[in-house]
């Protein structure tokens, strides 16, 4: 019973976990609703782990399906599955969602129950979109992580929180609307089904795959976000708390991503095709225009935040360019960043937590006083810089080489960013940590906590477990990512 | 010698030294300063024991090895493998690197002696090490790369040790952004490499290339090039910012602002040698491309003459000796160049022992004169400082390549094989090699002498307060300075002209000026009495002699002399104004790009135009539409009939 239902206890475990959270009641028993939301994450981890134990990686076909009737009028169906893309997915999402609790642990005094719940009910909600085969159901999570995702900001973040949460919610419906018509349209041309799979094998014409595939463009794009839709992003994570910047970027954005692969090339493969080249161009538009725009910030989680478009460029970079390398490449850039991003979010949420400012010239000289969070930010900031040895490295280095086979300047442009992200990346290290100290509040900072240390050190664990041996990593997805490529060549046109 | 366990000897090697750096670097504030050096030395220790017993075994019993250790990864039908390569030209590296190290590490306990950071050093230095035998152990492109930006990240690390210090965080992030354009460059090739003989592997990609010497690339539409060409290019540009060349060098005398012992491990004994010794190991790709090896020579020599220039000019003790490195450095490429990679790497390794002395005989003369390090404040410090004295003159006699000392025969036999190269270029560095020894002479005996002769330049009270360095410190000067008489004496025949190197180089026979030179070779004693009858030998004495001249004999004559040719002496103190380039057009350029982009691209076309401008067109539809609300039922109802009707047409026309 328990193992055939296993993705339904990843999705519903947490949720469950959020609304017992909620009954904690107000913040006067706010230390039994840490320890729950803690326990409830760690068992969904554990969950999450069993799934990839059972996870057999020898097969391209859907996995721990689960698959009844839901709105039967319109066969809508609750069908659930996983293959070796969104796995690591959902054990990327277990896995950063238990930091952001410890992370949380002692910084959130106020309203702690629902920011907990918040994110416990986002975890769910985000491991069934990654697991979801029927469209509405995977539309269903997918606008549902709206609601939390607002709801952090808007409770817990800074001073421009308003404009910041109705332009990301603005932007990120707008796109999603789109993709529901295109889901409507297949509906109607898969004779009347949501089934994932069925539109998958569904004949269509040129024209309608060029309008379906610009119209899941809208949704994924934005998500993800693909350059000239990506201004709702750093707006977003200056504003959002720590904790929301995380999941934001070490995993709502992936969500973008994933559609690519499970819509995007196996419905209109012809399409992709023929927007290859658009898509490369934005996608490397987004590794040299915003690298250079990072260089400029002066807010370091606006940096990081326009360090995650760029490093998302090669995600994109690499699916469409439709081959092993530059998929598989991806795939692992969307792990690793999210490892990366989440780790040098949390690295600049340990610095605000003391300073209570974003500002790069409000620091300098911290390595004097924090000599064991320094090293920690070192780690993390030269895997940002696609560092050899770290998990930075793994998935840019795989897709430079996939993006070379088709065309030599994709992968010098994209490989620019060895120069550019050393150079933003490294700069605001150097103006953060480096230097002599100067300003007493400076002088007065305090080294990591055990707490600090617990969550930073498991990320750095992940980041050179990845970089040095991301064999077990690809091993997962060769399979799934074979049927895929194949998918992706098999024409549709009629 | 070791039998089935080898493979575990091998991994050893670089294995001890990391653990050295471990336990230093993550238990160093428990176990204390002893603890840490105790470590990080134990640990280099081993690597170097293994690294001699490996020698042996190498040279002398001939075992080769060449194996995986495990699959890093595997994407599309080739897998990355990390693996081992065991050869002569490895087990070279391996002795002159963990020596090398050995000695710096000594010196370090006492140069570092009162640094709150010791601990961190030793850990550093440790992890250096590691680095570096990981990159001359490698049997394959990756792992390559890893060694590569591995020792860049603790070059890095290190010149940024005192990172209190603006000029050291400045010269460390320029050190790594110079590097990484380098890296560039090589990542492309090695892209390159994988994508035209699907693998990395050294010895699949050596044996396919010879077959694809005609194929071309179409890197921009309508040109073909020879991809031999292009590949050997990408490599050597990745080997331009590790080993300085022109004009990714600029950041190595700013490297300077690291510690003493880690300016001569790293930037000038083993890690900037990477390159050289890279194009060694990459001598099977780059003997099939002429022009390839061209632009090695011509690189190389503009690398040895120009940057040697500059060395005459400066004042500060440790980037004398860092642009004389980068001049030899560019001797060693142009060694490459004319296919005497032998000889490259029999330069790398006297270079190795008596440049390592002579940074640490200056860290030395810096230590004792209380972390002084202009020139003109020293003078006259032979008598105080026996050992350090002794031991530069034979550093400097060494790098100025007098007979019989080891720089002699490495540097001789470099200007005799691009004598003997018909490669285009190799007139040009004929000449260059040639005036280069007078200027390395006279540069080098110019620090000499305003260092340790003439009159004491420095205040009373320091001068009382001279005094000789600590064991720790001279230990390993004379420990360097031995092989740097000997080792030029002892190798060359074995390196150069013998087989010491087996296949672990290859070298085309139209190419083979190595092997043109052993057919007039008759032992060690006929070829110093040759040198001393030679071009090269009269340079260096000149050299000397007018060093002697301007510095002690008349020491008011470089005044004079630099008021005569005051433009020159501009150009040579502002680099060839090459730095200024860099800050004012490169990085400032892109400064203004990056904000370019960010206000008028982000913040006014896409949020200003896009966004918000949206918003506004919604508000304002809005601020009209919303008279249509007006509350009144009829309004409504008018309204629903309309769009009844409407509707209605609609159907109709379509059935």
């Amino acid at each position: 019973m328990f193992a055939e239902h296993l993705l339904s206890v990843c999705i519903w475990l947490p949720i469950v976990g959020g609304i017992v959270v909620l009954a904690t009641g107000g913040d006067q028993n706010a230390t039994a609703a840490r320890y729950l939301g803690l326990i409830f994450t760690i068992a969904t981890f554990i969950v999450t782990l069993l799934l990839y134990a059972d996870f057999n990686p020898h097969t391209a076909a859907m996995q721990f399906v689960e698959n009844r009737p839901w709105i039967d009028a319109f066969s809508i169906r609750y069908h659930l599955g996983i293959d070796g893309i969104s796995v690591l997915l959902i054990l990327l999402t277990s896995f950063c969602t238990v930091l952001v609790v410890i992370a949380g642990w002692s910084v959130i005094q106020k309203k702690v129950g629902q920011y907990l719940a918040a994110f416990l009910i986002m975890e769910g909600l985000m491991i069934g979109v990654f697991s979801a085969l029927d469209a509405i159901l995977f539309y269903v999570f997918w606008e549902s992580t709206l609601i939390p995702m607002f709801v952090i900001i808007g409770l817990w973040g800074g001073p421009n929180r308003v404009y910041a949460t109705i332009k990301f919610f603005l932007y990120t419906f707008l796109g999603s609307v789109l993709m529901l018509v295109a889901f409507i349209y297949l509906y109607y041309q898969a004779d009347r089904t949501f089934d994932i799979a069925t539109f998958h094998q569904v004949q269509l014409g040129e024209n309608a795959q060029i309008l379906i595939f610009l119209a899941l463009l809208a949704a994924f794009a934005v998500k993800v976000p693909m350059w000239p839709v990506h201004t709702w992003l750093p707006d977003a994570h200056t504003e959002a708390p720590t904790g929301g910047s995380v999941i934001l970027a070490a995993i709502l954005l992936k969500m973008g991503a994933y559609g690519f692969l499970r819509f995007s090339l196996p419905i209109v493969p012809d399409a992709s095709h023929q927007l290859a080249g658009f898509m490369i161009a934005l996608s490397l538009i987004a590794v040299v225009y915003i690298g250079l725009v990072t260089l400029m910030q002066d807010d370091m989680k606006k940096l990081i935040a326009y360090s995650s478009i760029a490093h998302m460029g090669f995600v994109t970079l690499g699916f469409f360019i439709f081959n092993t390398q530059g998929i598989e490449g991806g795939i692992i850039q969307m792990i690793s960043h999210g490892f990366i991003s989440g780790a040098l979010f949390l690295c600049v949420g340990v610095l605000y937590d003391r300073l209570h400012s974003r500002e790069i010239k409000d620091y300098g000289g911290v390595a004097n006083r924090m000599p064991v969070f320094a090293s920690f930010m070192m780690l993390f900031a030269l895997a940002n810089t696609g560092l050899p040895g770290t998990s930075g490295f793994v998935g840019e280095f795989l897709v430079i080489l996939g993006s070379y086979q088709v065309n030599v300047w994709y992968a010098v442009l994209a490989a620019t960013t060895l120069v550019l992200g050393a150079a933003y990346t490294l700069w605001m290290y150097k103006r953060v940590i480096f230097g002599a100290v100067v300003k007493d509040s400076v002088a007065a900072l305090e080294d990591v906590t055990p707490r600090e240390i617990l969550f930073l050190g498991l990320l750095a664990i992940a980041v050179l477990a990845m970089g040095l041996w991301p064999f077990p990593f690809l091993e997962v997805m060769h399979v799934s990512v074979d049927h895929l490529l194949e998918q992706v060549a098999t024409k549709k046109v009629i | 010698m070791f039998g089935s366990d080898i493979k575990t000897i091998y991994l050893a090697i670089p294995l001890a030294s990391l653990a050295g750096a471990i336990i230093a670097g993550m238990f160093g504030w428990k176990i204390g300063r002893r603890g840490a050096h105790t470590a990080a030395i134990l640990g280099v220790t081993v690597s170097f024991l293994l690294s001699l017993a490996v020698f042996k075994d190498v040279i002398i019993d001939g075992h080769y090895f060449n194996g995986p250790v495990y699959t890093w990864a595997v994407s599309g039908d080739i897998p990355f493998e990390i693996g081992l390569l065991v050869d002569p030209l490895t087990a070279v590296m391996l002795a002159v690197v963990t020596f090398v190290s050995l000695m710096v590490h000594i010196y370090t306990i006492g140069y570092m002696h009162d640094d709150p950071g010791y601990q961190r050093f030793f850990c550093y230095t440790a992890l250096f090490t590691f680095f570096m035998l990981v990159l001359v152990m490698s049997n394959n492109f990756l792992q390559l790369f890893f060694g590569w930006e591995g020792v860049g990240l603790v070059s890095y690390l290190l010149i940024g040790f005192w990172f209190e210090r603006d000029s050291a965080i400045h010269a460390n992030l320029k050190a790594f952004l110079v590097n990484r354009v380098g890296d560039l460059g090589f990542l492309l090739g090695i892209a390159l490499i994988y994508v035209s003989f699907e693998s990395l592997d050294y010895a699949a990609v050596f044996a396919i290339a010879p077959q694809a010497t005609v194929t071309t690339v179409e890197v921009i539409p309508g040109h073909e090039w020879n991809l031999i060409t292009i590949i050997c290019i990408l490599l050597f540009v990745g080997a331009m910012g590790k080993s300085a060349q022109v004009p990714l060098h600029v950041w190595l005398p700013d490297s300077m602002e690291g510690p003493t012992p880690i300016s001569a491990l790293i930037h000038a004994a083993t890690m900037v040698t990477a390159g050289v010794f890279m194009v060694a190991r990459m001598s099977p790709l780059f003997e099939l491309s002429d022009v390839a090896l061209s632009v090695v020579i011509i690189v190389g020599t503009i690398t040895a003459l120009f940057l040697g220039l500059v060395a005459i000019v400066q004042n500060d003790i440790k980037r004398v000796v860092a642009y004389s490195t980068i001049s030899q450095l560019g001797y060693m490429m142009v060694a490459n160049g004319v296919s005497a990679y032998a000889g490259a790497i029999f330069h790398l390794m006297t270079h190795a022992f008596f440049k390592a002395l002579l940074f640490l005989a200056a860290g030395s003369v810096i230590i004792a004169l209380h972390h002084e390090q202009d020139m003109r404040k020293m003078g006259g410090l032979r008598k105080a400082m026996p050992v350090t004295y002794w031991t530069t003159l034979i550093g400097a006699l060494a790098l100025c390549g007098v007979p019989p000392f080891a720089g002699y025969f490495s540097k001789d036999a470099i200007i005799e094989a691009v004598h003997h190269s018909h490669l285009p270029g190799s007139g040009f560095a004929y000449v260059a090699v040639m005036s280069g020894v007078f200027i390395t002479a006279f540069y080098t005996f110019r620090m000499v002498f305003m260092t340790f002769h003439g009159k004491p330049r420095m205040d009373e009270h320091v001068r009382q307060h001279v005094r000789e360095s600590p064991l720790v410190v001279t230990f390993p000067l004379v420990m360097l300075a031995i092989p740097s008489v000997l080792a030029g004496g002892m190798y060359i025949e074995p390196m150069l002209f013998g087989n010491l190197f087996g296949s672990s180089i290859a070298v085309a026979p139209e190419h083979a000026v190595l092997a043109e030179m052993g057919r007039d070779y008759h032992g060690i004693g006929p070829f110093i009495a040759h040198g001393l009858q030679a071009l090269p030998f009269f340079l260096a004495v000149a050299g000397i002699v007018i060093a002697w001249l301007l510095y002690i004999r008349y020491p008011d004559l470089p005044k004079a002399i630099t008021d005569k040719l005051a433009f020159l002496h501009t150009l040579l103190v502002r680099k060839y104004f090459l730095d200024d380039f860099n800050e004012i057009v490169l990085a400032a350029g892109a400064r203004k790009i990056g904000t370019f982009f960010w206000k008028v691209g982000d913040v006014n076309v896409i949020d200003g135009l896009a966004v918000n401008g949206t918003a506004r067109v919604v508000r304002w539809v809005a601020s009209i539409v919303r008279y249509m609300q007006t509350g009144y039922v009829y309004h409504y109802a008018f309204a629903m009939i309309l769009g009844l009707f409407l509707l209605m047409t609609f159907f109709l026309r379509l059935t």
